[in-house]
């Protein structure tokens, strides 16, 4: 079976945001729109949003590593938040393993957002109901749009390219074969969740300097002509003879 | 209306105006509402990706603080009170032309423009020198012009969109002082690809985020020091061999010989091989008749012949006893002392880092060696099957630039990579059209007050490029002509002109006063000046008859900024959405390394309110000031709005050259040089608004020495001639100004009390020095260094009115080591106060592993008076977010009447980096919010009220495009 989900590169992310508002912008016009902001203009403007994304920092100077993580709907195998949900709005879809809401069942009791150990839910404050990364299903089977662009959003807008869309159960697609080449990890998978997102982890590339690799026969230096004294000049030649 | 109901969907291609990337866009209306906003994948500079700031352009198009009626300060109201008259654009266009007509005739200086952009000084420049006016430019000066200066004057080019690291081939990148730049989103793209491909990638900067964050090895280093980091690499690299030799041997001037003899009146200039004078076209400022010393024959031949192999190091006699050194010598004899334990005591970077990274980065650049089978000819004549390359590539930017000694640390940037082999070839630095152009470009400023004539033209282009004292633009006495100072003795290359100190200028009335300043999407009273509290006063400062001593401010805007309050007349901009524009050869176009590529703007969604794009307004100022170029030659109208002048304009009458390159001609086949083509609009409008033109591969590369280029570029008039642009290691040129200065040149020379100034930085070598305000002020009392960053979700202040984009930055914290904290007795999340030789700001401290020790910074312009944007006065940006540029003085401490920059003394950039401070916890009793606050702005008639509580955005409702009413609904 099919179960789709993104692939996070955490080697390529550079914290620009772009999924953030992208996914904004697509969703607040589609199917799981509007995305409300409340104090837009105000204090502490607050909104939903789908994904988010996490600056920190780890290690103490001069040894920091600062990381770039967005973070959306897993889309888990075995979903917390679904068994939780008292109206049935929270589900599974079995065809392609994505998680979403139904809006006209959801009552806003927010058992979905305690249960996710993901912070993936969000309340929407002027609509009262939970809202979520449907992983653009309004697009990804859209036979309107050019099958190039059936992507999610955030898989399209990302400059870095930090973000691939596949079915992680079919192990010839792209998702799989990064997960399985560079260590494709989960978020905290001891929670028992199985999210089908996965994150990249950072490759460091070192490079070691060998010390005879400095000065080559060529070296420039050698063309220059550097004066040599002049054959007037005394030598020891001349003056020992023993 | 039903959410079901099918929308009536159109579809647009344009150009993003979020920040200055200008990515390709494609934007989707639902009933005449923005519905989406993606990349447009058919569009060569961003193929399809879109950033988080172009993805938010919905919440700048239906933006609250959108101006959209033409405003007048009330009768009686004191400016700056935020009192206005919503006006017509007729009376608005009749105040104006009568109060610039009159200044045309009298003294035309009185009218200052100055504009926030860059991207749009090809029409901007042009009114203003139509107008007669000197006093214009664009905010270069405020910004990176360090950066364009130190490398054109190097090498011919620079980074932003002049050019950039090939990443493609590059096998080593290091990126120095950057957070992030306008030409973003291409380099997060092939960023990635170069990680992906195994690459490794160095960032050299006090600050650990944005790109740092994902490179290999982040190199911390003290603010303001990197010239002398970049010297002590240049040292190691020449010491151990490391340097191209044969590269440097053609293409730069590093075997010139040059005159050493102490005695000679000559000294320090380039030897000339006089035999071959008479040869010398007489309008050719660099000719190429230098010596090189030739080994084998042991003496001094003509540059660039044939089968010689010079010399670059060593001391020679010519044959009339004359002592000579090349050039490369001397470069060697000037970074000796610059050992690594040198450079380590200035960066904070360990010796063996520096030794290490040298090393790396010579050998990458000699080991790794590209070979492309592209044949091209150079311009001596001689054919290479291969272009060749070297695979180290740099980008830096602010970090370098804004800084009071970036000049010649950009310099010494140039030169490592001219060392290494890198320029204009495959995996080291690669131009884009325009560039590479003259050192220095053609454009020269008026020579002195003479070009400033009433009711005509000025005698000059507003701004240029000075080869020589001639080239200044001061009076008889040496004193600056223009407002800003600029391309005076006191800053003679500089360039972009001195934004930060306009105000300030023209409030004291030095060097004169003026009346009326004009300004276009600048924020000068907030984040676009230095000094910002003090600015403010000054802009409502009155003299002892009750008038204003700026009489008269235009502004010229989209959005109700901290600046509007202290305009007499506002004029509402278009959006990006709603107009044309054009990303011009003749500007910042957005060509890429294979060729020319320029691109349009056209309107997605009628202007809104009563907004008109300035341009159009620029042009019937223009028509109505009778300015020549506006007129035909019977006077009557010639442009009836601002694509008509796009299509119909021409640098000269016949000339064939206009604002842009493609599909031109009376058949539209033509590009670069062709008559103007009626339907060139719905051209560009069918191709993704994008024109782009791939050069032959025998042209791509090399372009300084390219003959087929060179030839190709000169007969396409990007140039204007084919000579080689060898590159400058010893810069002749800024030798003139010294020797000037010191008396041993006939013609201009400085006013006494600068010679010292320009003898001491008018050096042909780079040469480290600490920041001029750091050797005034008691570095002591104010040990830390303070910055700014650019964040990747914001662009200066032109966000801040953006609902979805402030939910990521909605305040800005003072990011500092916990050390800090814990030696001034604060702790992570207090309140500090933040302390320069020149004022204070309050704010909240944030605890960060990621920042050197010595440094504090913040993100740049987040912090917003209370009010501004439309935003409620309890906005965390006003509330909690604050300023840094409260700090920083636009002027260096002196003594006396004398009032110098607080700039860079060769170029006149602002030197914001340089800010030194100290920290110390705020008070128990102290209110919790930011300092200084300011009364509360009122948003001006035409705005609409705030929307309340929420905000549900939804496109094809009518909701939004129904909000702001006026006569285009």
């Amino acid at each position: 079976m099919t179960q789709l989900a993104l692939v996070i590169d955490l080697n390529v992310c550079v914290g620009c945001s772009a999924c953030v508002t992208s996914c904004k912008e697509w969703n607040t016009s589609g199917e799981a729109g509007p995305l409300s902001d409340s104090n837009p203009y105000g204090k502490d403007p607050s909104g939903t949003f789908f994904n988010r994304v996490q600056t920190f920092e780890v290690g103490t100077f001069p040894l920091t590593e600062v990381v770039h993580f967005p973070k959306s709907c897993m889309h888990c195998e075995d979903p917390p938040c679904v068994p939780v949900c008292p109206t049935g709005a929270s589900y599974k879809r079995e065809e392609d393993g994505i998680v979403l809401v139904d809006a006209d069942k959801c009552i806003g009791c927010k058992y979905c957002a305690w249960a996710c150990p993901y912070g993936a839910r969000e309340f929407d404050e002027q609509q009262r109901v939970m809202k979520k990364c449907t992983l653009c299903v309004d697009r990804i089977y859209n036979e309107e749009l050019p099958e190039a662009e059936r992507l999610p959003a955030c898989v399209r807008a990302c400059p870095a390219e930090a973000r691939i869309f596949g079915d992680i159960h079919d192990p010839e697609s792209e998702v799989s074969v990064l997960i399985r080449e560079q260590g494709g990890y989960q978020l905290m998978p001891e929670l028992g969740a199985s999210p089908s997102n996965h994150y990249l982890p950072r490759r460091k590339i070192h490079r070691k300097i060998q010390k005879d690799e400095l000065l080559r026969a060529d070296n420039p230096l050698k063309k220059e002509r550097l004066p040599k004294p002049s054959p007037d000049e005394p030598s020891l030649d001349d003056v020992t003879s023993w | 209306m039903d959410k079901n109901d099918k929308p009536q969907v159109e579809v647009k291609n344009t150009t993003c105006y979020m920040c200055a990337c200008r990515c390709g866009i494609r934007v989707t209306l639902h009933n005449g509402e923005v519905r989406y906003i993606e990349g447009n994948p058919d569009h060569p500079l961003n193929r399809g990706v879109i950033c988080a700031k172009g993805s938010s352009g919905i919440m700048k198009q239906y933006s609250p603080a959108r101006l959209t009626r033409p405003l007048l300060r009330k009768k009686g109201a004191k400016r700056g009170a935020g009192e206005f008259t919503p006006i017509s654009w007729e009376e608005a266009y009749k105040i104006i032309v009568e109060r610039l007509q009159k200044i045309r005739s009298t003294d035309p200086k009185k009218f200052a423009l100055f504009t926030g952009r860059d991207q749009m000084q090809a029409l901007t420049g042009h009114f203003a020198k139509q107008f007669g006016t000197p006093n214009y430019a664009a905010h270069g000066g405020f910004c990176s012009v360090n950066m364009a200066a130190g490398m054109i004057y190097t090498f011919g080019g620079s980074f932003w969109e002049f050019g950039g690291p090939d990443l493609e081939r590059a096998k080593l990148f290091i990126m120095i002082g950057t957070a992030e730049d306008h030409h973003s989103n291409p380099l997060k793209t092939e960023l990635a690809h170069f990680k992906r491909n195994g690459g490794r990638f160095i960032a050299i900067n006090p600050i650990r985020t944005g790109y740092a964050a994902i490179a290999d090895e982040w190199v911390p280093i003290k603010p303001g020091t990197d010239g002398a980091l970049l010297m002590a690499i240049i040292r190691e690299v020449i010491t151990c061999g490391l340097y191209d030799r044969d590269f440097l041997v053609h293409y730069s001037n590093s075997p010139e010989l040059v005159n050493v003899d102490e005695a000679h009146k000559d000294e320090g200039l380039f030897v000339r091989n006089v035999s071959e004078e008479d040869e010398i076209d007489p309008e050719c400022f660099d000719p190429l008749n230098r010596l090189w010393w030739a080994h084998k024959q042991e003496c001094a031949l003509p540059s660039h012949t044939e089968g010689i192999d010079p010399a670059l190091l060593g001391e020679y006699a010519l044959e009339d006893g004359v002592r000579v050194k090349p050039a490369f010598q001397l470069l060697l004899e000037r970074v000796e002392h610059c050992t690594p334990e040198w450079a380590e005591k200035i960066t904070g970077i360990p010796a063996k880092t520096i030794t290490r990274l040298a090393h790396e980065m010579g050998i990458m650049a000699r080991d790794q060696k590209i070979e492309l089978p592209i044949p091209w000819t150079d311009c001596w004549g001689n054919d290479h099957e291969h272009v060749t390359g070297n695979p180290v590539a740099f980008h830096a930017m602010r970090g370098l630039a804004a800084h009071s000694n970036g000049f010649h640390t950009i310099r010494a940037l140039s030169i490592l990579m001219s060392l290494l082999g890198t320029i204009d070839r495959p995996g080291g630095f690669r131009h884009r059209a325009p560039f590479p152009r003259p050192i220095p470009p053609c454009a020269k400023p008026p020579k002195g007050p003479e070009a400033v004539k009433p009711d005509t033209p000025l005698g000059g282009m507003p701004m240029g490029w000075p080869a020589a004292p001639e080239d200044l633009f001061v009076d008889d006495k040496g004193e600056p002509v223009r407002l800003d100072k600029a391309f005076s003795w006191e800053h003679p290359l500089s360039v972009h002109g001195l934004m930060h100190n306009v105000i300030t200028n023209a409030w004291r009335g030095d060097p004169y006063p003026i009346d009326t300043l004009m300004l276009f999407m600048a924020n000068m009273g907030w984040n676009s000046s230095m000094n910002t509290s003090a600015v403010r006063e000054m802009l409502t400062d009155q003299d002892e008859n009750g008038d204003y001593k700026i009489p008269f401010i235009i502004l010229c805007d989209a959005f109700h900024s901290e600046t509007t309050a202290f305009a007499d007349l506002i004029l509402p901009d278009t959006t990006y959405l709603e107009r044309h524009d054009v990303m011009s050869m003749l500007d910042r176009p957005i060509s890429d390394y294979e060729g020319p590529t320029d691109s349009v703007r056209i309107p997605v969604v009628p202007p809104t309110g009563e907004c008109r794009p300035f341009q159009d307004v620029l042009i019937e100022l223009g028509t109505r000031l009778k300015l020549p170029a506006f007129l035909n030659k019977d006077g009557s109208r010639k442009y009836k709005d601002y694509p008509d002048f796009i299509i119909n304009h021409e640098t000269e009458p016949g000339s064939g050259i206009g604002f842009l390159a493609g599909w031109r001609g009376k058949e539209g086949d033509r590009f670069m040089k062709g008559e103007p083509n009626p339907n060139q609009w719905e051209m560009y409008e069918k191709n993704n608004c994008v024109f782009h033109y791939k050069l032959p591969l025998s042209y791509q590369y090399m372009r300084n020495w390219n003959q087929g280029y060179l030839e190709w570029a000169r007969n396409r008039r990007l140039v204007r001639y084919a000579d080689p642009i060898n590159i400058h290691i010893y810069s002749e040129l800024l030798l003139k100004f010294r020797h000037a200065a010191q008396g041993r040149r006939d013609g201009r020379q400085p006013p006494e009390h600068l010679r010292e100034r320009v003898e001491t930085f008018f050096d042909p070598l780079p040469f480290y020095y600490e920041p001029l305000e750091t050797q005034r002020i008691d570095s002591q009392k104010y040990p830390l260094n303070a910055l700014t960053q650019r964040p990747m979700a914001m662009y200066h202040s032109w966000d801040s009115q953006n609902a979805w984009l402030r939910q990521i930055h909605a305040h800005n914290h003072l990011y500092l080591h916990p050390s800090v904290g814990k030696k001034n007795g604060f702790d992570d999340g207090d309140w500090i106060w933040v302390e320069s030789a020149h004022g204070k700001v309050r704010c909240i401290c944030k605890f960060s592993e990621a920042v050197e020790p010595g440094t504090i910074w913040t993100w740049n312009a987040i912090g917003k008076a209370a009010g501004a944007w439309n935003l409620s006065p309890k906005a965390n940006e006003a509330q909690k977010g604050f300023l840094l540029n409260h700090l920083i003085s636009e002027e260096l401490p002196t003594d006396g009447d004398r009032h110098l920059s607080n700039s860079d003394p060769i170029t006149g950039q602002a030197g914001w980096f340089d800010l030194r401070v100290r920290v110390y916890k705020a008070e128990d009793g102290e209110a919790a919010q930011s300092s200084p606050q300011f009364k509360p702005l009122k948003p001006p008639p035409g705005t609409i009220k705030r929307p309340g509580h929420f905000l549900a955005y939804r496109a094809g409702l009518g909701l939004f495009k129904g909000l702001f009413g006026g006569n285009n609904q």
